[in-house]
């Protein structure tokens, strides 16, 4: 089934959809039947008062057969339609759908991602024991006693000659193990108590940093002042209701003692004007600065949305490909889980350290948009002298009108990519059902 | 002169309930607590059954049961394996690895003298 693009696909997908005959609709416009053929099969160019009568004889906007429906609305579909494997959703008229229930699909695609999210959730909690190493030990710890117990009590009970001395020495043992049961077993509740109000949406403490990030727009005023320092973040993470413990406050206490660091070393004015008078240019700005380039990029996408500067969208991962830090910008997906696009420049840059790499790359889609990427792997302050390098990649993402360089064609993850030939594909498409 | 058994086991109250039941009904009893240094105890006592815990410090039981079983030496040994832990996954790993029988705590006093007779082919 092919992936609609173009305004003649949708349409005779329209038409086809309300069952009506070509001809019939050709007459109703006052073309020929094969002249409407031509525009069909998007041989013909259609505007105007043409594309305006198609439309109202199909019942639809002049605009939703010339643009589509929304591209972030179709994939969230498209997703949607894959996760769920014992029905099989019109996958054909996807646009359709969007477009005229725009709303109804809107909720498909929220309810398909509250359905992964609290699948993960399930996953786990059914397997809290593999998953939670804290609950494992505090029950290992309840069943070792009772077994301590269990066994000297059925000794104490059973054995009718027992000499005093052995009795007495069990019965230490009992005490003893029956106190160890009792703080053991009032820290098992303790434990869950405060696990049950756990925010349900987040399954790790990464996921919390993710949240906080996101909401912020990785933009935190309360940093760029002059002369703040650790203070306002402990009292930032005290204020930030969506840390659920101390690994979730740590991993947040991390990422905002480096983001103060950046905005220390380039204060916000001053790191606006060496942008503006660099052209943009990181290199010369990190120059500039005596900072490293990876500090550049991320300050660069720390900064608030302003008049004339577009919005950038932010990716870091470690050496193994894992994202540490991602603010999302639109139309560029970055997947919640799994793994993205090997091509994104940020891990070409993991593979060539301490190489930037500048790349216009193309998303897919059916307005496939345009974006600068600049990304440099650099490795992490060693720990000790001898250990190994641990590399990060910081990748900084903008939107782009058009390039006057080679564009690479890039995807957000192999599962909702069209891209049928890439060379670097690891997985079918779910898209992949073309004719 | 009763058969030997080796307990390997952490728990210090465990092993003396075990060590006393097992002394008890005439085995000649010698206990281990440490994963790591557990393959020579076995080899010094060379007892005639084994108690063998999952979870100890140093060495998981997993690791000795199938050291034991790769070993001309050991590999006859009957092994009893206890284990905190019930579910499934335990018991197969267990069976895979060859134990001879497979035990969860908190276990009866009466059933670890009756499962160690039956694997020793004794009375």
């Amino acid at each position: 089934m092919p992936e609609t693009r173009l305004t003649g696909s949708r349409i005779r997908e329209r038409r086809l959809a309300l069952g009506q005959r070509q001809a019939d609709l050709a007459r109703a416009v006052g073309v020929s039947p094969a002249y409407l053929n031509l525009i069909e099969h998007n041989r013909r160019r259609i505007g105007g008062k043409l594309l305006l009568d198609l439309a109202q004889e199909l019942g639809t906007e002049a605009a939703q057969l010339s643009e589509g429906a929304g591209q972030a609305l179709v994939t969230g579909l498209r997703d949607a339609a894959d996760r769920e494997t014992g029905v099989s959703p019109e996958v054909d008229r996807v646009e359709d759908f969007a477009g005229r229930f725009t709303g109804w699909a809107e909720l498909v695609v929220a309810q398909g991602r509250r359905i992964e999210d609290l699948e993960r959730v399930v996953e786990t909690l059914s397997d809290r024991l593999t998953h939670d190493p804290h609950l494992a030990a505090s029950l290992h710890e309840v069943i070792s006693t009772v077994t301590a117990i269990r066994s000297t009590a059925a000794i104490l009970a059973e054995t009718e000659d027992i000499d005093p001395d052995w009795q007495n020495r069990f019965l230490r043992n009992m005490r003893e193990e029956s106190q160890r049961l009792s703080s053991s077993a009032e820290g098992l509740v303790t434990y869950l108590e405060a696990g049950s109000d756990r925010r349900e949406m987040q399954v790790s403490a990464a996921d919390d940093v993710a949240a906080l990030v996101e909401e912020a727009g990785y933009h935190f005023p309360p940093l760029e002042g002059a002369a703040v320092g650790e203070g306002e973040i402990s009292m930032m993470l005290e204020r930030a209701g969506t840390l659920r413990d101390r690994g979730a406050h740590d991993l947040a206490r991390r990422m905002l003692v480096r983001y103060l660091s950046d905005a220390r070393a380039m204060p916000l004015h001053a790191f606006r004007t060496s942008l503006s008078n660099t052209g943009n240019d990181p290199a010369r700005v990190a120059d500039g600065f005596g900072v490293g380039l990876d500090a550049v990029l991320r300050r660069m996408a720390s900064l608030p949305p302003a008049e004339g500067m577009p919005e950038r969208g932010l990716v870091v991962c470690d050496g193994s490909g894992t994202v540490t830090l991602r603010k999302p910008l639109e139309g560029f997906p970055l997947p919640r889980f799994g793994a993205a696009c090997p091509l994104w420049p940020l891990y070409q840059a993991l593979a060539r350290p301490a190489q930037p790499i500048e790349q216009v790359v193309e998303m897919p889609g059916a307005d496939p948009k345009l974006f600068l990427c600049r990304a440099v792997s650099v490795p992490r302050p060693a720990s000790s002298f001898d250990a190994p390098p641990v590399h990060e990649a910081t990748m900084v993402i903008e939107p782009l009108e058009e390039a006057a360089r080679p564009i690479v064609p890039i995807g957000a993850s192999c599962r909702i990519c069209p891209r049928e030939t890439c060379a670097a594909r690891r997985e079918p498409s779910i898209l992949g059902m073309r004719v | 002169m009763g058969k030997q058994v080796l307990l390997i086991e952490d728990e210090p109250n465990i092993i003396e309930a075990i060590s006393f039941i097992l002394s008890r009904d005439g085995w000649s009893v010698a206990t281990h607590a440490n994963g790591e240094t557990a393959m020579d105890a076995v080899h010094r006592h060379a007892p005639d059954a084994l108690v063998l815990d999952v979870m100890l410090p140093g060495r998981s039981g997993y690791d000795i049961l199938q050291d034991l079983r790769a070993d001309p030496a050991t590999s006859d040994i009957p092994v009893l394996m206890l284990t905190a832990r019930g579910q499934k996954k335990d018991r197969e790993v267990a069976d895979r690895l060859g134990a001879t029988r497979f035990m969860t705590k908190p276990f009866s006093n009466a059933e670890v003298l009756t499962v160690l007779r039956e694997i020793t082919g004794g009375t």
